[in-house]
């Protein structure tokens, strides 16, 4: 898609300025509906597109992505504009830098229309913990996007960008591509600076991006990926164009199976896998049946680890740096002119007032399970579990080039159907979460539909490779999606 | 099982202000996770060495030098309470 309106800016058929002006009347007509975008950047975008209008006009060469439209998730901030990670305790934080993603882009020409909904920090699987409301799946206006990158979904698969930025610490990414069917990319850990995201938990963030298409996935991640001194954790830069490496040849990979993941699932889904994996038979792969013992500990081993990472980098928001002061803020029923409210006060109401309940919930937790006397029994045997999940994915690549499973155990839900019980909307997560785990490349790419309440909803097939093989990754996306079409 | 007062303790470790509300709900809601990952205590961890740097990266050092950021007049308009440019923190004593 991508490559398509590439053409039509250099062809001189549409203008930058068309583009984007088309797109927020786009967000105008529909948005009321799905709730993708917290803000719109209207100004800046179209600042941006006149830019890239001038260049061609002057018959200068232009970028893939120079002059094209899409959004950035609500945790990732972007210069001067409102970036509130869906909390109530940043609703006033104007970003003073670009996060390195975000500059990235920017320094590519892209057009940014705007910042979309999630879960509050990213905690969540349906963008039901937004603070500002929830986003709707434009499939089926009843069913959750999915989360926490929920808007970026929406906004893509509703037709209101044609890229978008979300980030992903344990399926948040990828769950959402899947149940809005879109492709969603988490690459390898370290590929992306997260410089300027709103941390949740460190050793697990990873930004990406999500698309209509693999192909304009591979594009985004050209852009975006690379070293980047600001964080310390990012991986020296490939220097590759991944968009290159679409060959739409996959004979003699050979990608894994885990027989039990798709023996879970329910007829339909599984209907869907085996398909797939009878085409990628098809296609030249050999595929191969393979062990991870250990990955069905890899949920519990992330809510142990999450949270404990989430207590300690949550424990920035205070009142006193930025953000919302419970003195400031009307709505907590103190009277704040007549009690002199001591500084432990003002750090108990802001986080009381600020934060909402399921960011309160992982913060208890972790600060749990790090309080003296716990540490060994939960943070550091988690630990010691990842470097066994990590072993188990180390053997298996021995073995196979790519791992197959589904995004998701089922497609979308219902709006409220998993907000009482929390245990099972973390379920939601249990496929996708392993390669956080492991901090290898993923890629949820859609796989066919569901019928369910007279709608036929996406489901999500998932690709896993090794470390850093993002070129195997994408090129296996993008033959399968060219095949299925 | 999660108790109230273990509730208590951790809110105030986290510097979370709750209501009797949210102290009955995390009681229950803090126990229920902490139940479900009991699981982890089965798998046997003997001579595993944990992992905190998932793609092997060792200590990154760079020179101890202050870099100026842009715009500071961005980051101070943040500051919830203020005076002469500087954040202000109310008096602990």
């Amino acid at each position: 898609m991508i490559r398509d309106l590439h053409n039509k800016l250099i062809s001189k058929e549409i203008t930058a300025v068309q583009l984007a002006e088309e797109y927020f009347a786009r967000i105008q007509k529909k948005d009321k509906d799905i709730f993708a975008y917290l803000s719109l950047a209207k100004k800046s975008a179209l600042d941006q597109a006149k830019k890239v209008d001038e260049k061609i006009g002057k018959g200068e060469e232009i970028g893939m992505l120079e002059g094209i439209p899409g959004a950035i998730k609500d945790n990732m901030c972007m210069a001067e504009t409102r970036t509130t990670a869906s909390s109530k305790i940043l609703d006033n934080y104007i970003a003073p830098y670009d996060a390195a993603a975000v500059k990235n882009l920017k320094d590519a020409g892209a057009v940014i229309l705007g910042k979309t909904n999630m879960d509050e920090f990213a905690m969540g699987s349906s963008t039901e913990s937004s603070a500002y409301g929830p986003t709707k799946n434009p499939i089926d206006k009843e069913r959750v996007p999915g989360g926490s990158s929920g808007g970026s979904a929406a906004a893509v698969a509703g037709d209101m960008a044609v890229w978008a930025l979300g980030s992903d610490t344990g399926g948040s990414i990828r769950q959402p591509a899947a149940f809005c069917g879109v492709v969603g990319l988490k690459p390898t850990y370290g590929r992306v600076s997260r410089y300027g995201l709103i941390s949740m938990a460190s050793s697990l963030d990873q930004i990406g991006p999500i698309a209509k298409t693999v192909e304009d996935a591979a594009i985004v991640l050209s852009e975006i990926s690379g070293h980047d001194v600001m964080d310390a954790t990012s991986a020296k830069s490939s220097g590759k164009r991944y968009e290159n490496y679409l060959t739409g040849e996959i004979k003699g990979l050979k990608i894994g199976l885990v027989r039990e993941y798709i023996e879970s699932l329910k007829a339909e889904a599984k209907e869907l896998m085996e398909k797939a994996v009878e085409d990628f038979k098809k296609m030249g792969a050999e595929i191969k049946e393979v062990e991870l013992a250990y990955a069905k500990y890899s949920l519990p081993v992330y809510y142990i680890i999450m949270p404990c990472e989430v207590s300690s980098n949550l424990a920035r928001f205070d009142g006193i740096k930025y953000g919302m002061r419970a003195d400031n803020y009307q709505d907590t029923g103190i009277d704040f002119e007549t009690e002199d409210r001591s500084l432990l006060e003002t750090y108990l109401d802001s986080r009381r007032y600020g934060f909402g309940t399921e960011v309160k919930k992982r913060i208890m937790l972790g600060t749990y399970a790090l309080s003296s006397g716990y540490y060994d029994a939960y943070y550091l045997r988690a630990q010691k579990v990842r470097t066994l999940i990590k072993k188990d994915f180390e053997k298996a690549f021995d073995e196979v080039d790519l791992i197959l499973a589904p995004t998701t155990p089922t497609p979308a839900f219902r709006i409220g159907e998993k907000t009482e019980d929390p245990l099972e909307m973390y379920l939601s997560d249990i496929f996708t979460v392993t390669a956080n785990i492991a901090g290898i490349p993923a890629i949820s790419i859609p796989c066919g539909t569901i019928k369910e309440g007279g709608k036929d909803l996406p489901f999500g097939l998932q690709l896993m490779a090794k470390w850093f093989d993002e070129e195997n990754l994408l090129r296996a996306a993008h033959a399968y999606e060219t095949y299925s079409r | 099982m999660i108790s109230k007062d273990e509730v208590k303790h951790i809110a105030g470790l986290a510097r979370i202000g709750l209501s009797e509300k949210d102290i009955n709900k995390f009681s229950k809601d803090l126990s229920a996770v902490l139940d479900w990952v009991k699981e982890l205590q089965e798998v046997d961890v003997s001579n595993v060495e944990p992992t905190a740097q998932i793609i092997g990266t060792e200590n990154v050092i760079r020179e101890d030098k202050a870099r100026e950021f842009p715009d500071k007049n961005k980051i101070a308009d943040l500051f919830p309470d203020k005076k002469d440019g500087f954040g202000k923190v109310k008096s602990i004593l």
